[in-house]
């Protein structure tokens, strides 16, 4: 395979850019664009926490009248619940670990001066920025966002009339949502012929640092499940607007005919799990990437077993694409089917421990420095650990009899994708801050919104499942009209004061953030000693990433603490080096 | 900093598994003749990755403790790793994962791949927004037919449900706000949805089923102990999701004729 064509590269090699608009708006850098990126997930990072702070205040306060809002209804509750985790799935948890960090790093980790299609990656950058913007100007039309929750099931998404938000307010969450899936699927090509074709020579698949193996896989997975999920949202749009009825049977509203027939709502629920479950991996795969970086920088450590590592990344990209049924096991599928997917599910169990033993593995007889990144690199593995094993409950269609649709499902699912995903890229914001402000972000700022952080998100979502086991069902806006419930309030009032103070917490970060891009001390060009291309360039790194010169690869991108050598690191463009063991 | 992390770690994993083990929160007293089986597969599986987690959690607390940077001259290992680690552990995950799924594949079968007895009470469930109606077929056994379009929710009872009074077969017919059923007798439950998905969920009973638009699915389960049970909305289905209550009842047979047979005069 060409790993290195100076023709393509040398067509890449654009100029730098002079004037304010073409250096920091209309940017071709991929620097620039992953900052963008970043900054854009960051900014709906702080609106996803927002809403979800509206609806902890509403479920235990239910009557509250809040300042300038006012009091928060059943229905502007649900409102909260979609538009919450839309913004969280979609621009945060896609955007920062892939858009902002992979577009930032992936050139540079694999000696490139730029993304493979410059133009193409501004473009999916600005897509994704209309997506958002038409998202959120749903909450400012008439009747307000939607209320049908991110997965947004048919016929409840698909008729106008089925509840307040289901008018234009659902129509601009849909575009939004195809647009998003329009830029993704621009961003998927860049990095998966970048990853391809753009590698410095000498760096062979086999050397390419984990992070870049967790983005190309996510690439990969991005490009083909935002496909299906743009044509499901087409369709959608259509059996709303057009009168065609793709998801939308005989049926009535109101004691209205619906003016539907012949449509299946569980079309619906394949379409968008098709792509919904490998999105789940589309937040995870990036911070496990990531964290297994962290964990060989700062261990002084080779990763444990970084074969088993790509094996690993690969089978759950794979499998992740197999799996989709079990978000339906109650949803009126065949039991049958419901039992071949559950065993899927419980395979795509087994490369996640695999990296859950190596990530051990490679803490084992290391020399650990508790920098920040790595502090985060370990409540990362700590909640991977605890979101993955309530999977196996839930991936067993007998528990998810009475688990499925309790608050066992969002305890599971905000530990592992949520918070773990979260946690990747607090840990990969302060690992490369210093080099792309090229400062050094305050250490005990750090610290302290670590600790907030991590006992806050347990707090918060390890109660969750107590709650789905006592049988509390998601999406309620008030436990007041079922009488089991009224003993599970004291528990709900606990996670809300729980999530304020974590929410707290978070200004801690925002103002480390802020203050240390202009105020930290100065950083070198490798704060961290750490071994992959991206620190041996200055810091921050030129137009073209290598000022003028491309690197040669000579290792791979774990060698720490190799016998013999001068240091405790061997950079990947240092000469071979030939270990005596 | 390697002792905090190993307290903390440890202090929220214990925490945990704590309100775990003392069942603070649980699942509610099973009530139906499947619950025993399921409540045990969920205490089989909770002791499996309870103890993965436990096992998980206290080695990483104490890796990054014993492990620590304490300033002294010794490197780190050196080692990419360990193949045969790998295959023991990738079959052991295989073996545990797969067989916890295997072993419960029996009371899945049970619950849904046969189909209700001979003998089974037909109870057919219908959701709208955001009540539940329930339908009884009467002495001839037979559901009368509804139509859409004469469905009138305003209205309630069989208005909402659109039966159709020219139907001979919809002339027993018993529409009631309330599920009624006798004990000890299995229940089959047809599952009908007019508008958006909902989900009917009886959790003493471990029942759970959406209720999907265009599709009528049959289901069954066999109360065991007599008693009123809370009936709720599982799925999200409108602003009135969370309000979307019913009742079960479960009574001796005699109560259950006696209570069928009333509804029935009252019809005539």
């Amino acid at each position: 395979m060409a790993t290195h064509d100076f023709a393509a590269q040398a067509s890449h090699a654009h100029e730098a850019p002079q004037g304010f608009i073409r250096k920091w708006v209309f940017s071709l850098d991929h620097k620039v664009i992953g900052l963008q990126y970043y900054f854009l997930a960051l900014a709906a990072v702080f609106v996803g926490m927002f809403l979800s702070l509206l609806m902890r205040i509403h479920l235990i306060w239910p009557g509250a009248a809040l300042p300038i809002l006012g009091e928060i209804k059943p229905e502007t509750y649900l409102t909260l619940v979609t538009m919450h985790g839309t913004i969280m799935v979609f621009f945060v948890l896609t955007t920062a670990p892939q858009g902002g960090f992979g577009n930032y790093f992936l050139p540079i980790q694999i000696g490139a001066p730029d993304m493979a299609f410059p133009v193409l990656n501004m473009l999916s950058f600005w897509t994704t920025l209309l997506g958002f913007i038409v998202m959120i100007a749903a909450f400012f039309v008439a009747g307000g966002a939607p209320l049908h929750g991110w997965t947004g099931y048919a016929p409840l998404s698909a008729l106008q009339s089925a509840g307040p938000g289901e008018g234009l307010g659902a129509d601009l969450w849909i575009i939004s949502i195809a647009i998003f899936c329009i830029g993704a699927l621009m961003g998927a090509l860049n990095f998966i012929t970048t990853t391809l074709d753009m590698r410095a020579k000498g760096m062979t698949m086999m050397r390419m640092p984990l992070t870049v193996w967790a983005w190309f896989v996510t690439a990969i997975l991005g490009l083909l499940a935002f496909g299906v999920l743009l044509s499901a949202g087409i369709l959608l749009l259509m059996d709303r607007n057009l009168g065609t009825s793709f998801f939308v049977p005989l049926g009535t509203i109101n004691g209205q005919l619906t003016g539907h027939k012949g449509g299946s709502p569980l079309l619906w629920q394949h379409l968008f799990w098709f792509f919904g479950h490998p999105e789940v991996y589309i937040a995870i795969l990036p911070a496990m990437g990531m964290c297994s970086q962290l964990l060989s920088v700062f261990s002084r450590k080779p990763i444990f077993g970084y074969k088993a590592m790509v094996y690993a990344i690969l089978a759950i990209g794979f499998l992740g694409f197999m799996v989709w049924g079990h978000h339906m096991f109650m949803s009126g599928m065949s039991p049958y089917t419901a039992f071949a997917f559950s065993v899927m599910t419980m395979a795509i169990g087994v490369p996640s421990a695999i990296k859950t033993f190596n990530w051990l593995g490679t803490l084992m007889r290391g020399k650990i420095r508790f920098s920040s990144p790595m502090l985060f690199a370990i409540g990362f593995v700590s909640l991977f650990v605890s979101g993955g094993i309530s999977g196996p409950f839930l991936a067993q269609p007998v528990l998810d009899i009475p688990l499925h649709d309790t608050y066992f499902v969002p305890g599971h699912f905000h530990l592992i994708m949520g918070v773990a995903s979260i946690f990747g890229i607090f840990a990969a914001t302060y690992y490369w801050f210093p080099k792309m402000f090229g400062r050094m972000m305050n250490e005990s700022m750090a610290r302290w919104h670590f600790w907030f952080s991590l006992i806050g998100t347990y707090a918060i979502f390890m109660p969750m499942h107590y709650l789905g086991m006592a049988g509390m069902p998601r999406r309620y806006s008030q436990m007041t009209e079922v009488a089991y419930l009224h003993d599970l309030i004291p528990l709900q009032k606990f996670i809300t004061y729980a999530a304020f103070i974590t929410i707290a917490g978070q200004l801690i970060f925002l103002v480390n953030l802020f203050w240390s891009m202009f105020k930290g001390p100065k950083a070198s060009d490798n704060p961290w000693e750490a071994t992959t291309l991206e620190w041996i360039t200055t810091t921050p790194p030129p137009h073209d990433n290598f000022g003028g010169h491309t690197p040669v690869v000579h290792n791979g991108p774990y060698e720490y603490s190799v016998p013999g050598a001068p240091r405790d690191y061997v950079m990947q463009n240092d000469p071979e080096i030939k270990p005596a063991h | 900093m390697g002792l905090v992390l190993l307290i903390v770690i440890w202090l929220i994993t214990f925490v945990s598994t704590y309100f775990f083990m003392a069942k603070t929160w649980w699942l509610p007293a099973g009530a139906s003749a499947a619950a025993a089986s399921i409540d045990h597969h969920f205490t089989v599986t909770y002791i499996l990755m309870g103890f993965v987690f436990v096992a998980a959690q206290v080695s990483l607390g104490y890796l990054v403790w014993k492990y620590r940077d304490g300033g002294s001259s010794k490197k780190a290992t050196y080692s990419h790793g360990n193949v045969t680690l790998e295959i023991v552990w990738t079959v052991l995950t295989t073996v545990l994962f797969v067989g916890m799924n295997l072993a419960s594949s029996s009371i899945w079968a049970s619950e849904r791949f046969r189909p209700a007895g001979e003998n089974a009470v037909h109870v057919e469930v219908t959701g709208m927004q955001f009540a539940w109606y329930f339908r009884y077929p009467g002495p001839d056994g037979k559901f009368g037919l509804t139509k859409p379009e004469l469905e009138d929710a305003s209205a309630g009872g069989e208005a909402a449900l659109g039966l159709d009074a020219n139907d001979p077969a919809s002339k027993d017919d018993v529409v009631t706000g309330v599920m009624v059923v006798p004990v000890n007798r299995e229940v089959e439950v047809i599952l009908r949805a007019h508008d958006v998905i909902h989900s009917f969920y009886v959790p003493s009973m471990r029942f759970k089923q959406d209720a999907v638009p265009g599709l009528a699915i049959h289901m069954h389960f066999t109360p065991i102990q007599t008693g009123d049970y809370e009936i709720a909305c599982a799925e999200l289905c409108g602003l009135g999701h969370y309000k979307m209550h019913g009742m079960l009842k479960v009574v001796s047979q005699e109560e259950f004729d006696k209570w069928l047979a009333a509804r029935e005069a009252e019809k005539q």
